[in-house]
Formats: C-alpha cells, sequence, structure tokens
C-alpha cells in the first residue's frame, strides 16, 4: 500500500508524468541561487544537457565556462569554494566523478570543501550515447570518499529538493541525475531530508524490503504492486542519500520483513546495494538480492530495452523479490 | 622598499629557515630535501616581505593567498611559516610523525595558514584561478600566488588551469615555477622536457617573467612587474639551484626525494653556518 504520508502523486499508478532529474536539478539550483548569493555554477560544456543554462539564463555573472576540462572544473571549484563561495560544477558522470576523481578525492573531499558535484547522464537510461556515457562507478567511487555527501534522487521533484538540501550544507556533495524521463511519482509535498530515507509502500505482513535508489525506485513500486496482486506484501524504501545512510530505517525494514533487495542503475560491486549490505550485515543480516550492473559495462539501447537486458526491468525484481523469500 | 639591508635581512633569514629545514628533515627520517632548499629564497622574500598577511589571523579574510601545488616542499613552507610567527619553531620537530599538523604532504584542515591540501601534482594552479576568479567577483584587493615545480608541467590539470587562467585575463593571480630542473626520475628535459617554457605560457595568454629565484631583487621586482600588468595573469619562471645552499648536494636530482642522516645533517648545518658569515661579508663590502 502506499504509504499515504508520503503525499505521492495521486496518478502514481496511472498517466503518470515524466521528466528527467537534471530538470529537477535545473530548477533548484535557479531556486536556491534566488536564496543565496554565494552559490555560483561551473560546467564543462554540457551547458544545456545539464540544465544548467537555466541558472546561466538567470545569473549569467555566477556562471563559470570551463570548456570540455573536467580537471579544471573540480580543481577550480575547489579554489572557489575554499575562497567562500558554493560552486555547483556540473557535468556528465562519467566525467565528473569519473575522469577527475583524484583531483575531487584530493582538493574537494580531504580538501573538505564546499563543492557541490553534479554528475547528470548517470546509470543505463542515457540509452543510445552507450556505454562510454553511461556512469555505472560513481556512486562507489563517491561513497568512499570521507565528507563526501551522496544523493541519487528518484524523479524530478525529488532532485529539486535535493538540490536545495545540498546547497545549504558546508559539505562537498555529489548529486546523481539522470538524462531520461523518470515517473514523476513524488510531489512538493512530500518529504526530503538528507539522509533520511522515505518508506513510501507497505503492505501488511511484508516478507521482502525492495531498497531502491534513482530511476529504479519506480521499478520497484511496480514490482511491488504485481507482488500484492499475488499476496506478496513488501516494503519499497526510496533510499536517496546513500551516504550518511539511514541505518535506522534500512535496519528496521530487514527486521520488517526478513528479506531484502537492492535496486539501483549502478554496478552491484560497490553502489547503493554495497552500503545497504554493509549496514545489514553488521546489525541485522538477513537474505539478500542485487538487482544493478553485474560486471558487465552497458551499451547502446532504450532504457526499457537495457533494463530488460541487464534484468532491471520490473518482472526481475518481480523474480529477485520471490527468490529473496525463499532463501529465508 | 627592498634596500640592501632589508635584501641583507631576508638572506640571514632564510639561512636560519635552511637550518631549520635539514634539522627537521633530520628528525623526520623522511621527506624532500633538493627542492625546499631551493626554494627558501623565495618562501622568505614572500612571507616575510611580499605577501600581505596576519601570522596571528591566518583566516583574515583581506589576506594574500599563496596556493602550494607541489605540497612534497612542505616543509619549507612549514619551516617559513614558523620563523614568520604562525606557531613555534618547536613544532618543526613534528614533521611527518604521527599526530602531527605537520603532514608529509600539507592538510588545510590541520594547520591554520596552509591555504590548500596538495600533494598529486598538476591540481593547484587551477585552485589557485578559483580563488583569483572568486576574489574579482566580489572585487578583493588581496592577490593570488601559486607555487608549482617544473616537473608538474607535465600534468595536463595544470594546462587547463593555465587556459582558464590567461582566457579568464586573471591579473590578480600570479604563478611560480621552480625551476630546478630535477624530478624522481632524473632531469626534466630527460624524463619528459617541458622547454620551451616561456613560449607556452606566453602561448596561453600569460605574462611571463624569467628571474634567478635566488636574487631577492628580482623575484620581488617580477612580483611587482606583475601587479602593474592588467590584461593577463603573471607567471614568474624562477630559476632556482635544487639543494641551493649545501654544495655537495646541489644539482643532485637523488636529493629529490630523501632526508639527511644524522652524519650528512651535522655536515650541512656545519656549512649553513659558516653561510651565514659569508652573506654577512658580502653585505658590508
Amino acid at each position: 500500500m502506499i504509504k499515504q504520508d508520503q503525499k505521492l502523486s495521486p496518478d502514481i499508478f496511472g498517466d503518470i508524468k515524466k521528466a528527467p532529474t537534471r530538470d529537477g536539478f535545473g530548477h533548484g539550483l535557479v531556486e536556491a541561487a534566488k536564496a543565496d548569493e554565494r552559490i555560483v555554477a561551473v560546467c564543462a560544456d554540457l551547458v544545456e544537457s545539464t540544465r544548467v543554462e537555466w541558472f546561466k539564463k538567470e545569473f549569467p555573472t555566477r556562471f563559470i565556462e570551463m570548456g570540455v576540462a573536467e580537471q579544471n572544473l573540480a580543481t577550480v571549484g575547489s579554489g572557489l569554494a575554499n575562497y567562500g563561495k558554493i560552486p555547483f560544477i556540473t557535468s556528465y558522470a562519467t566525467f565528473s566523478p569519473g575522469r577527475n576523481n583524484e583531483q575531487i578525492r584530493t582538493t574537494i573531499a580531504l580538501n573538505n570543501v564546499p563543492v557541490k558535484i553534479i554528475g547528470s547522464h548517470a546509470g543505463l537510461s542515457v540509452g543510445p550515447d552507450g556505454a562510454t556515457h553511461q556512469a555505472l562507478e560513481d556512486i562507489g567511487l563517491m561513497r568512499m570518499l570521507p565528507h563526501m555527501t551522496v544523493i541519487v534522487p528518484a524523479d524530478a521533484e525529488e532532485a529539486r529538493k535535493a538540490t536545495l538540501a545540498i546547497a545549504k550544507t558546508a559539505d562537498p556533495s555529489y548529486l546523481r541525475l539522470g538524462r531520461s524521463g523518470t515517473p514523476s511519482f513524488t510531489t512538493a509535498e512530500t518529504p526530503f531530508e538528507i539522509g533520511k530515507a522515505n518508506v513510501i509502500w507497505e503492505s501488511e505482513n511484508p516478507q521482502v524490503a525492495f531498497i531502491a535508489c534513482g530511476y529504479m525506485v519506480y521499478n520497484a513500486l511496480l514490482a511491488a504492486k504485481k507482488l500484492q496482486d499475488v499476496g506478496i506484501g513488501s516494503i519499497v524504501v526510496d533510499n536517496h542519500t546513500i551516504k550518511p545512510m539511514d541505518e535506522k530505517t534500512i535496519v528496521s525494514v530487514a527486521q520488517k520483513c526478513g528479506a531484502v533487495v537492492t535496486c539501483e542503475e549502478h554496478q552491484v560491486a560497490g553502489g547503493m546495494g554495497s552500503a545497504v549490505a554493509e549496514v545489514l550485515a553488521r546489525t541485522n543480516p538477513v537474505p539478500m538480492e542485487f538487482i544493478g550492473v553485474h560486471d558487465q559495462f552497458g551499451q547502446s539501447g532504450e532504457p526499457e530495452e537495457l533494463f530488460a537486458h541487464y534484468k532491471m526491468d520490473v518482472k526481475s525484481i518481480v523474480e529477485a523479490g520471490k527468490k529473496v523469500i525463499t532463501r529465508k | 622598499m627592498l634596500t640592501d639591508d632589508v635584501i641583507k635581512e631576508l638572506e640571514l633569514k632564510a639561512n636560519d629557515i635552511r637550518i631549520s629545514l635539514i634539522d627537521m628533515l633530520e628528525d623526520a627520517g623522511s621527506g624532500h630535501t633538493a627542492g625546499p632548499l631551493g626554494m627558501a629564497d623565495i618562501f622568505t622574500l614572500f612571507y616575510f616581505h611580499i605577501l600581505n598577511h596576519d601570522p596571528k589571523d591566518p583566516s583574515w579574510s583581506e589576506r594574500d593567498r599563496l596556493i602550494l601545488s607541489n605540497g612534497h616542499i612542505t616543509p619549507i613552507r612549514y619551516a617559513t611559516m614558523a620563523h614568520a610567527g604562525y606557531f613555534p619553531l618547536e613544532e618543526l620537530k613534528t614533521l611527518r610523525k604521527f599526530g602531527s599538523r605537520l603532514q608529509g604532504h600539507p592538510e588545510r584542515e590541520r594547520l591554520p595558514g596552509l591555504e590548500n591540501t596538495s600533494g598529486p601534482l598538476g591540481s593547484g594552479l587551477s585552485q589557485a584561478a578559483g580563488m583569483a576568479y572568486a576574489a574579482r567577483m566580489d572585487s578583493k584587493k588581496f592577490r593570488t600566488y601559486c607555487f608549482m615545480s617544473d616537473g608538474e608541467q607535465q600534468a595536463g590539470n595544470v594546462w587547463e588551469g593555465a587556459m582558464f587562467a590567461g582566457n579568464n585575463k586573471l591579473s590578480n593571480l600570479t604563478a611560480v615555477i621552480d625551476r630546478n630542473n630535477i624530478q624522481i626520475d632524473g632531469m626534466t628535459e630527460n624524463v619528459m622536457p617541458v622547454e620551451p617554457l616561456a613560449d607556452k605560457w606566453r602561448a596561453f595568454n600569460w605574462h611571463v617573467i624569467e628571474v634567478d629565484g635566488h636574487n631577492m631583487r628580482a623575484v620581488d621586482d617580477a612580483v611587482n612587474e606583475a601587479k602593474a600588468i592588467f590584461e593577463k595573469p603573471t607567471l614568474i619562471i624562477a630559476h632556482t639551484i635544487p639543494g641551493k645552499g649545501i654544495k655537495e648536494i646541489e644539482f643532485d636530482y637523488t636529493w629529490h626525494g630523501k632526508p639527511p642522516t644524522k652524519e650528512e645533517e651535522v655536515k650541512f648545518l656545519k656549512e649553513l653556518r659558516t653561510l651565514k658569515g659569508k652573506i654577512e661579508a658580502s653585505h658590508n663590502d
């Protein structure tokens, strides 16, 4: 059952609108910048596609173009933040935090300055651009860094709220965004807090907890509904903050259900599911299944084709749910 | 004004700082010797004459910023900062020791007065450029300086930063390359040539000045010239002698990354103490 306290969209299982999380970021950044003039935006030749162009139009003197130079993107960002600005540095996730990972580690994370790293076009849902542009490692890279906050919003509205939230912290932060439209299932009234996972679906006598992030949250929700139809109750968690993780909620749903399936658009090794497993192995071990990419690269195709191929579609999540229950 | 008396004082101060440096490196048992000795004169000139700073208020918002890109020469920054009054001289003995604020490579958050965290080469210039850009946005008067190594010029990030600063005409930014011609694997021009260095930087829209990095007046003049250049950031290529002050290790690249032994320390300190008399004599002529 949909959790009423989450104030989700009334169209959630109907004719639901779609919007990419990068759009939510673009709107959120303009909103945040109106409230705080320390905010500046820096981009590496991807103004339109990272949606930072809306900020650039509104605040041309607070926008800085880097050209195709992601190492410079991170290090100029570090200098701006060290001075006292709050820079949002934007690119594709394969390039930032991919190409410039060491600069992020040393000059942002270890240096501990509030650079906000925006990695767009993450995950398989980039689609036709293919494997070179489908970041599947970025959650792992960023969650390993001390001081770093890591957030993967599930829809555009959540991305907007996440942007506003990271703009207010003094921490280096990573916000992972997608290119393709994701179902807009949250609303302006849906709660969002860094480090507080949202339980969005909870059946009576749940047998499995789906802990998901990003695009996969909605797929997990559809899987939960299908399982409900065949009498299998579940919980769905929108685990948008990978770091710091909401251990309390993770442990609580694992205890209630006794089995967990994690769902993410990322390599299974080192991603959100690994982070959940680290928490549960230490506190409350339960059988787990991992939906994600298993030690392969992506390829060209439409998002739905790719999700089916890599067993990340609703059908695969349903199967993983049934399987993990048998392992209790 | 850099009078002859002031220069004499600065040279004597640089010699004292070299003495502290040799002492702390031997205590540490690891670390870099050649580069720090070669940059002793420039660090002394900056901390005791050029920088607008306040050792008692390291986070003063209007201070000049000095970004050290090649973090491995940080012992000379530590020694100079201690002499300038940022922290007690005795603390230099903690270099590279567990719990010390003087980490093997500098960490901004551990020691007030360090502007940045560095070690991995190539990323200091861009950080300095980010600061200079932000300062210009806010019409701040302070200047940003970045010290780099010459081996570091082989790193791509340097050129991304150079392109950014040049194209944005960051005239409030001055970079200094420690052109000592050595790096870990040998002489720079044998490992991966960086010449023609001045032409490269000019092509990136920088004003370039070449100086003898041990000539206080020449370096000071170059810094003043940089302040007068309106449309461009300035690069000062400071030709320095690695290991400067200790004859037997000067120009020897094998001293890039090792400290003196106890016996060497005694010998080196003796030589530096003799040098003190020579500096005084040269200014009394």
